[in-house]
């Protein structure tokens, strides 16, 4: 081992602004399966991130390393100033990181407004003894998480089904509340994964002015892993296109769309893109 | 609770009064203040005192199985490990009030709860099973090897000191069962006070969705060997009461592998998760075999002996077990939850 390296400072997205999310020479892999390999790239505060490629291209796999889930075998994270070999995933709420996953993850045995209240669970500080007996402090932190839960219920309009228990709503409905648990601690940076699959035109309409809008009003950078073309192109600011594990673009859409390698690897014959049909 | 007793219907807002609160007072009503005018010695020792203990042994596993997902076969050592405590607490440190010596024993039983949860922060499932039935042989068999537990009582039984709070005497029937009945009203108060907590919104959380509770950084780990201490606390407390209240006497062998199976059964018939849950299917399995005794008595005459009681007992339970497994998993809660609803629709409709 070298002796004392001196630590890089966090690199730069784009002039002297720090990145909100940057990854260098991340690899990982499973067995002999390469997930991930040597990727680096940076994201801008602010920005709408799109991560695109084939199934099995290793887009969940970069954002369970980002949230701490898989450890690489090599390679940095940096999150918020931190700088990790393997990210704290008990500490990623306080860093300011929410995410969802690309299967539904809500608690299907709570109401809608307890699985968004619970995403400030790292905020509460008053111990059990001190719920159980109902303390103030105790019964102000709660009332406050169930005001901002409810904040974010209106926002993405699930005010109507606030108190059914969240494993018998529509999937499309479901995929909205785990946007609104990801959302209510007012992440700075918000990982989705497929948030948008399986749903109706309708509903991935929506649902892209919802994530615009958690960009636009609530400040979060996203990464988003999306297979609609269409949305990306519509929504992102820049793409990152993975392929086998290796980052092969990384640009605005108007390059991906332009990018031969691209179009070879994940977007095939250029025509199909402009029909805006998902792939 | 106010939301819960208004009901909108078509005609416009109905004032109703909602099942629960109203329920549970005329409940306690009941409870406290009928079987003391009414029940009979028997009523009160063969199925009222032990229906309340089993009951509360059920409200602790539910807290551990229903509501945070960790399986547990191991509960009767942990009411033997609470009955014990109370027994040698008594015994050594005479004096004590025994309001304090069950407090004591409590977490004495939490604390050998949470040495025994320690597993389940890399176990799960099957495996965390396995390693909860370790626990279930372990603590027996150390009840029955070291005889200090027992005060070297050569039959390994010990008789517990009659039962008194602040200088009042106990002793009757009906004073054990109001003294278990007051020690579980106030166990169930402080347990539904948890499981509306956000703490008991974290250990459903836990048990729907591990790895999304951890990112939005829930305190899995803690929260986890919480649930093991506090069910391990309740259910010692139920081994207090199962010793003092009920049978008056404390042997390992009362605290076997069957008892805790008999937990896990009241909570799967009563309903997962449920706080009357517990209650439900602890009245069936002390009730039902006593009317399977009737009833095998009437149809069979002398034929129906303890023997073949034993075995249909097992049988019929068995065969109640994998009903409800497969037709209601969510227990007779669901069940009757059903039936109050079909009941008050028939009403609606009539009004
Ligand atoms: N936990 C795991 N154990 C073993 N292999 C894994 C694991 N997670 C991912 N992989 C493998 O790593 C590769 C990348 O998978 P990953 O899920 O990251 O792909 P993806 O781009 O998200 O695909 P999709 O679009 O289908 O979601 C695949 O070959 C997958 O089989
Ligand atoms: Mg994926």
């Amino acid at each position: 081992m070298p002796a004392v390296l001196s630590e890089p400072v966090v690199p730069p997205a784009n002039g002297n602004v720090p990145s909100a999310l940057a990854v260098e020479a991340l690899s990982l892999s499973f067995g002999g399966v390469t997930a991930l390999s040597d990727i680096s790239f940076a994201v801008a505060p602010g920005e709408i991130r799109a991560v695109i490629g084939p199934n099995g291209a290793g887009k969940s796999s970069l954002l369970n390393v980002v949230s701490g889930l898989y450890r690489p075998d090599s390679g940095r994270v940096w999150l918020g100033g931190h700088s990790f070999a393997a990210v704290p995933t008990d500490r990623l709420a306080t860093l300011g990181v929410s995410r969802t996953f690309q299967n539904l993850a809500l608690f299907k045995g709570l109401s809608v407004l307890d699985n968004v209240a619970a995403g400030l669970s790292h905020r509460l500080r008053a111990g059990v003894l001190a719920q159980v007996i109902g303390l103030p402090a105790a019964r102000r932190e709660r009332a406050e998480a169930q005001a901002k839960a409810e904040e974010l219920l209106a926002f993405l309009h699930l005010d109507d089904v606030r108190d059914r228990p969240a494993g018998t709503l529509p999937y499309g409905t479901q995929k909205r509340v785990e946007l609104a648990r990801a959302l209510v601690s007012r992440p700075r940076l918000l990982l989705l994964d497929e948030p948008m699959a399986g749903m109706t035109l309708t509903e991935k309409r929506d649902l892209s002015g919802h994530i615009r809008a958690a960009r636009d009003d609530l400040g979060a950078t996203i990464v988003l892993i999306e297979h609609d073309i269409g949305v990306v192109m519509g929504l992102s600011d820049r793409i990152a296109v993975l392929d086998y594990g290796r980052l092969i673009a990384d640009g605005t859409p108007d390059d991906i769309r332009n990018d031969p390698v691209v179009i070879d690897a994940y977007l095939g014959v250029a025509h199909d893109l402009e029909a805006g049909e998902g792939i | 609770m106010t939301d819960l007793a208004l009901e909108k219907t078509a005609t416009g807002t109905v004032r109703r009064l909602s099942p629960a609160p109203f329920g549970i007072g005329v409940l306690l009503i009941v409870a406290y203040g009928v079987p003391p005018l009414v029940a009979s010695e028997y009523l009160f020792d063969a199925i009222l005192t032990p229906f309340l203990a089993l009951a509360l042994a059920g409200l602790g596993l539910n807290i551990l199985t229903g509501y945070a997902g960790q399986v547990s076969l191991g509960s009767s050592a942990f009411m033997a490990v609470g009955a014990y405590a109370a027994y040698n607490l008594a015994l050594r440190l005479p004096g004590l009030p025994f309001l304090l010596d069950i407090l004591l024993a409590g977490l004495v039983a939490a604390a050998v709860g949470l040495l025994f949860g320690l597993p389940s922060l890399r176990l799960r499932g099957f495996y965390l099973a396995v390693s909860t039935l370790a626990a279930q042989f372990f603590v027996q068999w150390v009840f029955n090897k070291v005889g200090w537990f027992s005060n070297d009582s050569p039959s390994g039984i010990v008789t517990v000191p009659p039962l008194s709070v602040a200088g009042l005497p106990l002793d009757s029937s009906a004073g054990r069962y109001l003294f278990a009945l007051g020690v579980v009203t106030a166990v169930t108060l402080a347990v539904w006070r948890l499981v509306e907590s956000p703490t008991g919104r974290a250990l459903v959380a836990l048990r729907d969705h591990e790895t999304a509770a951890r990112v939005i950084g829930i305190p899995v780990l803690r929260v986890k060997l919480l649930a093991f201490a506090v069910s391990s606390f309740i259910i010692g407390v139920a081994g207090v009461l199962w010793a003092f209240a009920y049978l008056r006497t404390v042997e390992p062998a009362g605290f076997n592998l069957d008892r805790s199976f008999q937990i896990l059964f009241i909570v799967i018939i009563g309903g997962l998760a449920s706080l009357r849950g517990a209650f439900l299917g602890a009245a069936l399995i002390v009730v039902f075999p006593l009317l399977l005794a009737r009833l095998g008595e009437a149809l069979l005459g002398g034929l129906f002996d303890s023997g073949v009681l034993e075995m249909s007992q097992r049988i019929v339970l068995g065969l109640l077990i994998i009903t409800f497994l497969i037709a209601e998993p969510a227990g007779l809660t669901a069940l009757l939850d059903r039936a109050w609803n079909r009941i008050c629709g028939r009403f609606r409709r009539a009004g």
